[in-house]
Order: C-alpha cells, then sequence, then structure tokens
C-alpha cells in the first residue's frame, strides 16, 4: 500500500526535526526550505539522503536543486 | 620577569573525561581514587586482546543538541562540551573576534568516523555518505567547530604530535597570546579512539595492559606489575589569556601558564630513549621559558600512561632535570591514557592541584618499580605547601615527541 500524503509529511518532518532541530509540526507544504525553514544546501543533502532510506526513492542531485518546498518533496515521493 | 613579556594566564578549565562529565565531578572522582576503566561490551570485542577500556563517564552525544551531534565526530562532541564548559567557567569573554584564537588537538582524528565511512561507501555507495563526513574525520575538526561556535578569528589551529598533542596545543596558545596574536585563546585536546581497530594496533605495538580479567587496577603506573596503557576517552580544554585582557576585565585567574618546553628524541618511532635526554630537554626548556628553577616545582602530573618502557625513565629524567622533591602522580591510573587528550585533562588537573593545594594519589602503585627516588604520591592525596607555588605536566608521543608545560599559582 503506497504511503499517503500525510504519512510521508509526517515522516519527512521527524527527519528534518532530526537533522535541523526545527519542529516537527513546522514543516507543512506551503513551506520553502530555504525561506521559510532556513535550510542549507548540505542539510537538504542529508535529509535527501534520510529521506531515500525511509520512502525508498533515490532523489538524484539534479532532481534535488529543483525541490523547493516541502510540497514539492511530498509530490516527487508520492510519484 | 623580563619587564616586557606578556605573561599568560588561565582562567577557564573545561573537561569530559572517563571520571566526570565535567571539571568538578572529575576532579572530585580524582581526589576519591575513583577508576573510569569499564570492560567494554562492543561487538568487535572478541576479536581484540584488550577488553576494557577509559569509556567517558557521560555520552556527549546526549549532552549536545541532536541535530549538533550528528555532525560531530565523537572527538568533537568531547572537545564542543568541554570548550563551551572552559568558556563559561571564563565568564564568557566578550572578546574582539579578531583577537580570539583556537588550539585545539586530537593524536587520531575523526577515526570512528572514518572507519563507519568507509563502511556506508563500501556497503551502500558514495552517494549515503554524510555531506559531513570529511568535517567530521579531520583532525583539525574539533579546533574548526570550537572556533566557529566562539566566531574565532585569530587563528584556529591544530597541532599533532600523538599523545602530546593536547599539550602542544597549549603551548601553541601561550606562544600565540606572548606573540601577541590574541588576547584568549581556547587550547586543549581531545581524543575518542576506542574502536576496535585502533585498540588491535595498539595491542599490535604491545602497548596495551591485558589485565582483562581487572580492568580497574590496569593502569597501574610504576607499579612493578604494569603490562601496558589503558585506553581513555574525552577532552581538556583551557582558556588562556593575556594577563593584562584578563584583569582589564577582572577575570578570575587560577593559575599563570609561565612556560612551555619541547624536545624531539630523534631515537625510535615508538620506543622512550633510554636515557630520558629527550624528555630531561623538554622539561629544562619549560622551566627556563617560565623563568623558574627546579626548586619552584612541587608537583609534576606525569606522562606515565603504565608502560614498562616509559614510566621510570620518565621520573628519572624529572630527579635530573627538577629534582626529586615534587609530588608527582599519574591521573592516568584512573583516567587512563587519552592519547592526544591527555595534555588537556591534565593540564585541567595541574591547574585544580595548584588552585587547591591538592595532588591526587596515583591508585594502583602497590609496589613501586626499582630506580624511582622521585616522591610518588599513592595511598593517600597530599597537600602542596603555603606560598608560591608551580607545576608541570609532562606529555610525551609516538614519534619522539616531548612537552612539557609549567603552570605557576596564582
Amino acid at each position: 500500500m503506497a504511503a499517503t500524503e500525510q504519512d510521508i509529511l509526517e515522516g519527512l518532518g521527524k527527519i528534518i526535526n532530526e537533522i535541523t532541530g526545527i519542529p516537527a509540526t513546522e514543516v507543512t507544504p506551503e513551506k520553502s526550505f530555504v525561506d521559510d525553514l532556513d535550510i542549507d544546501s548540505l542539510s537538504m543533502v542529508e535529509i535527501a539522503v534520510a529521506a531515500q532510506d525511509e520512502f525508498g526513492v533515490e532523489i538524484p542531485d539534479d532532481q534535488l536543486k529543483n525541490l523547493k518546498t516541502v510540497k514539492d518533496v511530498l509530490t516527487f515521493i508520492q510519484n | 620577569m623580563s619587564a616586557n613579556r606578556v605573561r599568560v594566564v588561565v582562567t577557564g578549565l573545561g573537561a569530559t573525561t572517563p571520571v566526570g562529565g565535567d571539571v568538578n565531578s572529575s576532579w572530585s572522582a580524582l581526589l576519591a581514587g575513583q577508576s573510569g576503566v569499564r570492560t567494554l561490551t562492543e561487538d568487535w570485542i572478541d576479536t581484540v586482546p584488550v577488553t576494557f577500556a577509559g569509556t567517558a563517564a557521560v555520552d556527549p552525544a546526549e549532552v549536545l543538541p541532536r541535530p549538533e551531534s550528528r555532525r560531530l565526530d565523537r572527538s568533537e562532541q568531547f572537545a564542543m562540551v568541554a570548550a563551551r564548559e572552559a568558556w563559561q567557567d571564563a565568564g564568557a569573554p566578550e572578546v574582539a573576534p579578531e583577537r580570539l584564537g583556537v588550539v585545539v588537538s586530537s593524536g587520531i582524528g575523526g577515526i570512528n568516523t572514518t572507519l563507519s565511512a568507509y563502511d556506508t561507501y563500501k556497503e551502500r555507495g558514495w552517494n549515503r555518505l554524510s555531506p559531513f563526513t570529511v568535517p567530521m574525520l579531520m583532525p583539525n575538526g574539533p579546533a574548526a567547530w570550537i572556533g566557529l561556535d566562539l566566531g574565532a578569528q585569530a587563528g584556529v589551529h591544530a597541532t599533532v604530535s600523538a599523545c602530546a598533542s593536547g599539550a602542544e596545543a597549549i603551548g601553541y596558545a601561550m606562544d600565540m597570546i606572548r606573540a601577541g596574536r590574541a588576547d584568549v585563546v581556547v587550547a586543549g585536546g581531545t581524543e575518542a579512539a576506542i574502536h576496535g581497530l585502533n585498540v588491535a594496533a595498539f595491542a599490535a605495538a604491545r602497548a596495551m595492559s591485558t589485565r582483562n580479567d581487572d580492568p580497574q587496577g590496569a593502569s597501574r603506573p610504576w607499579d612493578r606489575d604494569r603490562d601496558g596503557f589503558v585506553l581513555g576517552e574525552g577532552a581538556g580544554i583551557l582558556v588562556l589569556e593575556s594577563e593584562e585582557y584578563a584583569k582589564a576585565r577582572g577575570a578570575r585567574i587560577y593559575a599563570y601558564a609561565s612556560g612551555v618546553g619541547y624536545s624531539a628524541d630523534s631515537f625510535h618511532i615508538t620506543k622512550p630513549e633510554p636515557e630520558g635526554r629527550g624528555i630531561s630537554m623538554a622539561m629544562t626548556h619549560a622551566l627556563t621559558d617560565a623563568e623558574l628553577t627546579g626548586r619552584d616545582i612541587k608537583h609534576v602530573n606525569a606522562h606515565a600512561t603504565s608502560t614498562p618502557a616509559g614510566d621510570v625513565i620518565e621520573v628519572q629524567a624529572v630527579a635530573k632535570a627538577i629534582g626529586a622533591h615534587p609530588l608527582v602522580t599519574s591521573t592516568k591510573s584512573m583516567t587512563g591514557h587519552l592519547l592526544g587528550g591527555a595534555g588537556g585533562i591534565e593540564s585541567v588537573f595541574t591547574v585544580k592541584s595548584l588552585q587547591e593545594r591538592i595532588v591526587p594519589a596515583t591508585i594502583n602503585l602497590d609496589t613501586i618499580d626499582d630506580g624511582i627516588e622521585v616522591d610518588l604520591v599513592h595511598g593517600a592525596n597530599r597537600t602542596l605547601p603555603d606560598g608560591d607555588i608551580a607545576a608541570v605536566n609532562n606529555s610525551f608521543g609516538f614519534g619522539g615527541h616531548n612537552v612539557t608545560v609549567v603552570f605557576k599559582g596564582a
């Protein structure tokens, strides 16, 4: 059974909290990683590595740079 | 004392060691004669001939915020914990960034990261590595992270000389202040090397105690039955300042860091030179640098790692270079040997001895070996005399590196 968007959002919130200390509740779909959550590019790499382990989805570097918002990541993982 | 010479003072202390998670708990444990050596339970333990070590009393990953600890190698975690304690202890001086330096060393660097990252790379591929792998394994990482944390811009350095690294860092920091490069320098040593490969490698050098049935009795400097060193982990950090700067801001002064002496044996890559000429020379240079004589030195926190080869040579050199009168101890009998961290924690302990005028007894010293004429403190702690007192911390490293730091009571 495919994970629901809510499951992925919760999983992503846990990963982002673990890596950056940002409360998981602040990780909501409309947030921009750079502008709203203040996450830098190396942290994004850490998040991508952890997300690959958690959701079994490879996120290539050239795709990663297009993932600007939490919603972008949710969509990428679901597809 | 030369009229125009910059004098260096110690204003802050920090430590996380096998006997305590901070300076006070570590120091109390030493005065109580408690060993921090424990039997290990790691999965590699059946593959090595040594099954114990001085593991940190407090896990630094539990002290630091999780996002920070996951980006730091364990050696960096120890350094950060001890540096923050030292900085707060010094009253968090509001020094200009360009006048603040950091010199923090380790003997081996982020070897836990190196080895676990290699496993990840082999088993799962390059793109599963943390982007922080390089700053976790580089030996200047602890200094660099502390420099970032405090905003130090006068220079951030990591001197590397195996088990003399921590003491060399303190010496280099003193030199930075005396040369006018900085007003305040955070200095010391850190190590996190309790890993199967390190234990195997030191055991292959026949340097480690294999007293597996009595871990707490294994580190026994100068005892006739000693059979090698016990690996420890942790960090010790001092805040050093020019006396002028410290007094202007009204800082509490623990002690003067009055002199440092260096030498190299140039004899053998691991064996100490049997006459102790190199280590005598380091002590003599340090006394000259401190403008003190052997009579002024009342205490020696010795390198004394519990190896058959090194312990006696050192105290014979102490007798020659300083005299037989100082109260000599080895706190490694309780902490084990922190390698690059040793000079850091033992400088902290030397300063505490001067401040409280007490020398913790060496434990496990049941039968003093032959050829020793210095006054070894064992059985019970001893007090240092009233009046002016100074003390020495010795650190020696594989490669023949010898460093002596002299502290003088405030």
